[in-house]
């Protein structure tokens, strides 16, 4: 069996939550191989988190380089496959840096790509199958995969339960004299945080969020009125924002707020992994939707299949009826 | 600016919900409703700007069957030139890596400063623009949400967590995958699709391409679906079933304890 690569993002010197879900879902791979972490960046800040990750990985490769003190994936990739042998397996997490690298690194390494695995279901002789969703989730897919030249895999973060054991006691190899020629034709020059809204719905215990099933721009003015009755606040999913119906500070999942509310009203909302993605502390989820498979009655503790055009009112009378 | 656009023809997630067939294994594919792929809408949008405010040209691209041809048509309606169709039963079964292998082959045959692609399509991949990239030397950039033309260059804004924008200045020519948002895509009525109605839009095979089964299809695939499933997930959501009325003073009991009313 090949050996096993675990892509470590971190920031300001601190590692991603991904680092300890990479070793989980390394594990579920092939359980007879001790994956080796990789991290990329530069200075004191790179030490940090490469002595956090030996803690975890049993190996730890450090690539040191001042073209990688920003985690431009042109450049990460250059020095991947400087670094890594051909026919490793490399996860990278299912992150907006992962879809940037992950793709162009398997041509360059001449391997298969997955994208998005959510499960491993084993390897048989050079196949691994791979479990992953398609149709934002209202179906999975088993992908067969030819491992023998090696293979990229984007690993969705959530499904694999981090391993916080920490009881790894890992070195850290310096692999930066491999890292060779890091020359690319896209240049990082800053980051630019969004303003903040008119409304902070990081701060209401009660969020009425609504989809793309509020179909119109004059249906928020529903939401509204449930959330007024109900004491809490409109959020959405990212297509009401696409479409400029609310602000972009409305916005929950992983492009947008990350909430903790008590109560998450999703309302018309399929239940896509980069809206879940933005609720934490398990709020207590109702959701309503017109489509009885739709994913979010997977995640939501109370279900009603109807049409929010017509729930949403009726609701709010009842509840200004006290 | 000579522009390529790639788009797909989906199953549209508005219209649809997307189920297994009777045997289990796969989707049930009988009265489906295809539009464009959101993301690559945008990316036509985006470069018909583009060339609205600096010259030059847009063309789509769609590997696909026949049916391909009418998203093609519509993305010219909004003010693509030229429409290419790509399509072969030898391209069957082809992963990301035999897709972009097709799409650099077309890129070759024509003269493009720029390639968009969407930053994802049905299957949630987002795989095929990093990989046409990497296959033809270019630089890439996933996520795109702003771009200001410089001279041979572009700066562009790639959309991050949290909704930051990361700004990077990357050189002509090169890939760029167009998240949703950049823009407000324009309407297509019936009467804009008339207009391109009559326009020719070539068909090109895997022979015009000069590809080979050990570079495209099935065969060449090193990444294949064997089946669609739903998975078992644990009980998942209690349902609210009974009257309107019924649910909706159940719900406000659930409610009042989990502390979401008062
Ligand atoms: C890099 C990246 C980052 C992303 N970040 C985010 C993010 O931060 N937040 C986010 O939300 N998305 C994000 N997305 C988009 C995400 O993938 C989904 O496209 C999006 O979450 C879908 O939103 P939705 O559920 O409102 O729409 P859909 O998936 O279209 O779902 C609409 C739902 O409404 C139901 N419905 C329709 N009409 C009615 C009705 N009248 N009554 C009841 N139900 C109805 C339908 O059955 C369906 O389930 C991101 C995507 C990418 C690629
Ligand atoms: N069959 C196809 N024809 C044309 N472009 C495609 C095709 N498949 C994927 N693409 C492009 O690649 C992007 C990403 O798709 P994917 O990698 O499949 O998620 C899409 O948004 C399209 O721009």
């Amino acid at each position: 069996m090949a050996q096993i690569f675990a892509y470590i993002v971190h920031k300001d010197g601190v590692a991603d939550d991904t680092a300890l879900e990479l070793v989980v879902a390394a594990k579920k791979l092939d359980a007879s191989v001790d994956a080796i972490a990789v991290v990329t960046g530069s200075g004191a800040e790179l030490d940090t988190v490469c002595n956090d990750v030996a803690a975890s990985y049993k190996e730890v490769y450090k690539i040191d380089n001042e073209a990688l003190a920003y985690p431009n994936a042109e450049v990460v990739r250059k020095a991947l496959v400087n670094v890594l042998p051909a026919d490793g397996i490399v996860l990278v997490p299912h992150t907006t840096f992962g879809m940037d690298l992950g793709p162009g690194l398997s041509i360059k390494m001449d391997s298969a790509f997955v994208a998005d695995a959510v499960d491993f279901e084993g390897v048989d002789g050079s196949t691994l199958k791979v479990v992953r969703q398609e149709f934002g989730g209202q179906v999975s897919a088993h992908m067969e995969c030819d491992i023998s030249g090696g293979a990229v895999i984007n690993v969705r973060p959530g499904p694999f339960l981090p391993d916080e054991s920490k009881s790894a006691g890992g070195q850290v190899v310096d692999k930066s004299g491999d890292a060779g020629d890091l020359a690319v034709g896209r240049k990082y020059l800053e980051i630019i945080v969004p303003e903040a809204g008119d409304v902070d719905i990081t701060k209401s215990d009660v969020l009425v969020s609504v989809g793309r099933g509020i179909e119109d721009e004059e249906n928020i003015e529903v939401a509204n009125e449930l959330a007024e009755a109900m004491g809490a606040v409109v959020s959405c999913s990212r297509p009401i924002v696409d479409a400029k119906w609310l602000d972009k500070s409305r916005q929950v999942g992983t492009s947008g707020q990350t909430v903790k509310p008590k109560v998450y009203m999703a309302m018309g909302i399929s239940g896509s992994f980069q809206h879940l993605g933005g609720i934490k502390g398990s709020p207590f989820i109702v959701a309503v939707n017109k489509n009885p498979k739709a994913p979010i009655f997977q995640v939501a503790d109370v279900g009603i299949v109807a049409d929010i055009l017509e729930f949403m009112p009726e609701l709010t009378e009842k509840i200004n009826e006290g | 600016m000579e522009i390529l656009v790639c788009v797909k023809r989906v199953p549209d997630n508005e219209e649809n919900e997307i189920e297994l067939n009777s045997a289990g294994n796969d989707i049930e594919k009988d009265d489906l409703v295809y539009s464009v792929n959101e993301w690559d809408n945008y990316a036509v949008e985006e470069a018909i700007q583009m060339v609205d405010n600096h010259g030059g040209s847009v063309t789509v691209v769609s590997i696909g069957d026949e049916e391909s041809e009418e998203v093609l048509r519509r993305e010219m309606a909004m003010g693509a030139e030229k429409g290419i169709l790509v399509s072969d039963d030898a391209f069957e079964g082809s992963d990301g890596k035999g897709v972009a292998t097709i799409l650099k082959s077309v890129v070759e045959k024509g003269n493009y400063d720029l390639i968009m692609t969407g930053a994802q399509a049905d299957a949630g991949a987002a795989q095929v623009g990093g990989m046409l990239a990497a296959l033809m030397d270019m630089p890439y950039a996933s996520l795109v949400n702003k771009i200001e033309v410089q001279d041979k260059k572009l700066k562009v804004g790639r959309e991050i967590e949290g909704g930051d924008q990361e700004m990077n200045e990357i050189d002509l020519p090169c890939v760029l995958s167009i998240q949703t948002g950049i823009n407000e895509p324009r309407y297509v009525g019936i009467r804009g699709i008339r207009k391109v109605a009559s326009v020719e839009i070539p068909t090109m095979t895997a022979a015009d391409l000069g590809l080979g089964a050990d570079a495209v299809g099935a065969g060449a695939a090193k990444v294949q679906r064997k089946d669609y499933f739903l998975p078992e997930l644990g009980e998942g959501a209690e349902m609210l079933e009974g009257s309107t009325d019924e649910i909706v003073d159940k719900l406000i009991e659930l409610l009042k304890a989990k502390g979401g009313l008062q």
